[in-house]
């Protein structure tokens, strides 16, 4: 018969007598064995009234353990077919799970460590505390019990036959992601195809992009109005890729601020972004021959606040009327807000974002936008650097897999010759 | 007049009328609610008054871009007042959410995320009201965590809002057992991934300071494969993008949203290929769910002022596009 | 050796984020952790660097009474305020009944509420200066917009009650959001995806380096 851990707040003593109170008294369930746990603080009104015999459910079936797939071990999967007494209005109100290390070939002890509300079709545990090659038994625990006013007045508890031993593992592969990774080896491929044949001298073509073309305007006409050019680099911080995207086309935007010597300020919003533009920025004045100009306080921090952040530039935009406004980056529901108040000044914007709900926004506050993937495609773009075209190449080979993919799609499932979208899913 | 002086002539008219709300409502002053006629009179100037912008526009004289911010403010304090209510429509995927709510057994464990900041708590505190509320109501156990720093305090008003209800304190419900705040942890989506082996590792204690295995709730949940369903409440990053780029793809875990009416169009994507099992966007989301929910909160209440300004910014599109037929196709702003 | 230490950090931990992905086993089941960790702590040490920078220059605009200075005497004073009644309440700020939370309900709330609210206004005014029927496509765009705006609202359903079950404004703001928008949406997401992939990619082998100061 599984032990059940006794809880330590109960003396020994009282725990040992209603152990056995309720073993003698209380009524047995065919091919079942009733135990009682002795008092939990789960229920922390602990035992109020007499729990009538009739209550105790029959247990649960057909438990199966095993190690859990594709994970990096310490997780064992038990499922379980429900109990008969499992349906609405049914005895069952849950179930719990108890596990018990196996010493010298026995189930020790049984200790709790999951529970699950009853009422599902399906029912199954993942118990992610195991240590990987220890043997474990588990038993499942049928549970019934009558709360009034959220406090318990009695608690009936059913045990299943224990099921084991078995043992966790991990495992050198995900195979669930085995599409991912045909997918990531594929779009690299091309990516580095691309790049070789770019530097071998093949000659790539990349449409002209308007936003990108229109840098060296806006910068223009900042120094001929003689006022300031702001950048904004988004909300996110270094890691996000779009940031990373924004110091690149801020890197030339400060080397035309430089030539032109017109006045370059980058309010950022992330520590690390003024960090990285602040080198970067100086990077770009020392490149043109002007390391002198660059001040320290072209780059400064506002606040991580996101309308912090838009409330201080929109200050700054309408007392010091910029010419010209870069929003580059990730931006928010703050992106209409700062467009809006760049437009109301006449400055001349262009905006770059690859949040696919401030599009709209963008587009309809400033003067040129890039949309999505053209953000990414600026520091090629921008330097013509054979290397980085090539990427972009290879970026367009994979988006074109992708357009067939979508297609056969479409074909396959709309005449139900084969569930295609199968082979992108990850989770079963 | 100078613009400088209408603006602080709208300026002081502001503070007070804001003066004015607040020294009643201290004074203990009932609701105040327009009669019918007063509000059917109120429509008809505004009515006429947007015809009068119109003809002046046919005739060549241009409105300034404050016009319609004052009309916007106009149009969202006035249904405030009014006495209509409007017949709400259930869509398919506010449906959808509430049925997979519904379809939970009591005793399960939902997991809501809140993150948002305060600026976002007009469209998403309802549905984190309502959210919560039928959780509470469903015998559910409620996790509420946050991957932005005010999103737990966020939570913590709900739940006082909800506590206020005297059916709610009925239920007698125990902080530990039949709810907890585990608090805001940095780390943006690194805390849903790493959640994804442990919950522990990621909130070793709840925003309180409370020990995580001392909480009867939580401590036999290891990481999402014990948790029942997710909502996630999110007006940016780290929020509804995460959480099903790892939540769902990486740990199928079971995901309704709420979203901010702008972050709401690109969830359809996830919504359509069923990575989320419902989505409520906007107010308007937020007042259907509450529909659904049996329960009028300050969702269904505010859905006539964005009614009302709906049919202004629609009737100044049509003002714009007349000015920019007549006008030789060029801007409808006179002072852009 | 300034640009080639970070280039090698960047690639080891670029692949091994990669590999992390596929690999369950230790140790790269803990690499995403350790990460994370990591980044969490060069993150919050870094918030002090934008506080100070902050603070640098704001103190210095007021020292100097450059143009504006008024603004930066309102920083320096809200910023002092929030972080000593921070300091003062301990590790408990945040629970209800604290200074700090009256603060953060009774200013903070209305403050930032008030910001996003101006969105509603720049909504009104950009949809009235830029939403034209200028060609057929801006024509398409102006007629889904007239149908969504009105079928996200009660209004709408009310103003086409007569209308049959299934073809009300709701419907057709529905079908909107559900295909049109969603494929849209969908298209620019698979393009933003490959995008992030390519410039990944180019990071992580080096290539790209502008974001370190370029250069070979």
């Amino acid at each position: 018969m599984p032990k059940i851990a006794a809880n330590p707040d109960l003396k020994a003593g009282s725990a040992f007598f209603m152990y056995l109170f309720f073993l003698l008294l209380l009524p047995q369930v065919t091919g079942a064995q009733q135990n009682i746990i002795p008092d939990d603080t789960f229920f922390q009104g602990g035992r109020s009234g007499e729990v009538p015999a009739e209550t105790y459910p029959l247990p649960a079936i057909n438990i199966v353990v095993g190690d859990n797939p594709n994970d990096a071990g310490e997780t064992i999967n038990i499922t379980w077919d429900r109990s008969p007494d499992d349906f609405t209005g049914g005895k069952v109100k849950e179930y719990r799970i108890f596990r018990a290390e196996v010493i010298d070939g026995q189930p020790g002890e049984y200790k709790e460590v999951g529970d699950i509300p009853a009422g599902k079709t399906v029912y199954s545990y993942q118990d992610g505390n195991t240590r990987d090659g220890v043997s474990y038994y588990y038993v499942v625990q049928a549970v019934n019990f009558l709360k009034i006013n959220n406090e318990l007045a009695w608690l009936a508890e059913t045990l299943s036959e224990p099921a084991g031993p078995v043992k966790s593992a991990a495992q050198w592969f995900d195979w669930r992601r085995s599409n991912a990774l045909i997918g990531v080896l594929l779009l690299s491929s091309f990516i580095i195809i691309f790049i070789r044949q770019a530097r071998s001298g093949k000659e790539l073509f990349i449409r002209k992009i308007a936003g990108l073309e229109a840098v060296d305007e806006a910068v223009g006409r900042a120094t001929e109005m003689g006022k300031k050019i702001f950048y904004i680099p988004g909300l996110s911080d270094m890691d996000n890729m779009q940031t990373i995207a924004s110091i690149t086309i801020l890197g030339r935007v400060a080397e035309l601020a430089a030539q032109y010597e017109t006045w370059l300020e980058v309010p950022v919003c992330r520590s690390m972004v003024m960090v990285t533009a602040k080198e970067v920025v100086k990077e770009a004045y020392s490149k043109v021959g002007r390391p002198d100009a660059f001040q320290e306080d072209q780059v400064h921090y506002l606040t991580d606040d996101q309308f912090g952040y838009a409330a201080g530039i929109d200050g700054m935009v309408v007392r010091e009327r910029p010419a010209t406004i870069f929003f580059m980056g990730t931006f928010y529901a703050e992106s209409l807000i700062l467009a809006e108040t760049g437009n109301s000044i006449g400055a001349i914007q262009i905006a770059g974002t690859a949040m696919p709900s401030q599009l709209p926004f963008f587009v309809a506050a400033c003067d040129y936008t890039l949309i999505g993937e053209e953000l990414f495609t600026a520091s090629a773009y921008l330097s013509k650097e054979p290397k980085l075209l090539g990427s972009i190449k290879g970026q367009d080979m994979g988006k074109a897999v992708m357009l067939v993919a979508i297609i056969t799609g479409i074909i396959m499932e709309t005449f139900g010759i084969w569930d295609f979208s199968s082979l992108f899913s990850v989770i079963e | 007049m100078s613009t400088r002086a209408k603006e602080i002539l709208v300026i002081i008219m502001i503070v007070v009328f804001s003066l004015v709300f607040y020294f009643r409502k201290i004074a203990g002053g009932k609701e105040i609610i327009f009669s019918n006629l007063v509000a059917w009179v109120l429509i008809a100037l505004l009515v006429l008054s947007l015809g009068l912008i119109l003809i002046l526009t046919i005739k060549g004289s241009l409105i300034g871009r404050r016009v319609v911010f004052i009309y916007v403010g106009i149009v969202l304090a006035l249904p405030l007042f009014m006495p209509f209510t409007q017949k709400i429509t259930i869509s398919p995927e506010v449906r959808s959410l509430y049925e997979a709510v519904e379809k939970l057994p009591p005793g399960s464990k939902v997991l809501v995320s809140f993150d948002y900041d305060p600026p976002s708590a007009p469209e998403l505190q309802p549905m984190g009201e309502s959210f919560i509320r039928l959780c509470f109501q469903r015998d559910f156990k409620v996790i509420i965590m946050g991957l932005w720093p005010q999103g737990p305090q966020q939570a913590n008003i709900a739940i006082d809002k909800i506590l206020e209800d005297p059916e709610m304190q009925a239920r007698n419900l125990r902080y530990g057992e039949d709810y907890v705040n585990l608090g805001y942890q940095a780390g943006n989506e690194f805390v849903i991934q790493r959640m994804g082996s442990s919950f522990k590792s990621m909130f070793p204690s709840d925003y309180r300071g409370i020990p995580y295995d001392s909480m009867p709730l939580v401590r036999n949940i290891r990481n999402f494969s014990n948790i029942d369903f997710s909502f996630n409440l999110s007006a940016g990053f780290p929020g509804s993008v995460e959480w099903v780029q790892i939540a769902v793809d990486r740990y199928g875990v079971e995901l309704g949203l709420g979203n901010t009416a702008v972050q709401a169009p690109q969830m359809y994507t996830y919504l359509n290929s069923g990575q989320v099992v419902g989505l409520l966007g906007g107010m308007n989301g937020g007042a259907e769910f509450e529909l659904l929910c049996d329960y009028k909160g300050k969702a269904t209440k505010f859905m006539l002022s964005q009614s009302f300004s709906h049919m202004v910014i629609i009737a100044f599109i049509i003002i714009g596009n007349v000015a920019y037929f007549l006008g030789g196709r060029k801007s409808a702003l006179k002072d852009k | 050796m300034r640009r080639e230490i970070p280039l090698l950090i960047t690639g080891i931990v670029g692949v091994g984020f990669v590999i992390q992905y596929f690999i369950p086993h230790a140790p790269f089941s803990y690499m995403s952790d350790w990460f994370s960790d990591w980044f969490s702590i060069i993150g919050a040490c870094a918030i002090v660097l934008g506080a100070l920078n902050l603070m640098k220059i704001s103190i210095q605009k007021v020292i100097s009474r450059k143009k504006d200075w008024g603004y930066a005497a309102v920083i320096i004073a809200s910023f002092l305020l929030i972080v000593i009644i921070g300091m003062v309440e301990g590790k408990d700020f945040r629970v209800p009944g604290t200074n700090f939370d009256w603060l953060y309900r009774y200013m903070y709330i209305p403050l930032s509420a008030t910001m996003f609210a101006i969105l509603a206004f720049f909504v009104a005014s950009a949809s009235y200066r830029a939403f034209r029927a200028r060609n057929f496509e801006a024509t398409l765009l102006l007629i889904a917009a007239f149908f969504v705006m009105m079928g996200r609202v009660p209004v709408g359903d009310i103003i086409t009650g007569f209308m049959p079950e299934g073809w009300r404004l709701s419907n057709l703001a529905s079908w909107v959001m559900n295909y049109p928008q969603a494929a849209g949406q969908r298209a620019i997401m698979i393009g933003i995806g490959l995008g992030i992939v390519s410039t990944s990619l180019r990071v992580i082998l080096g290539i790209e380096r502008s974001h370190i100061g370029g250069g070979e």
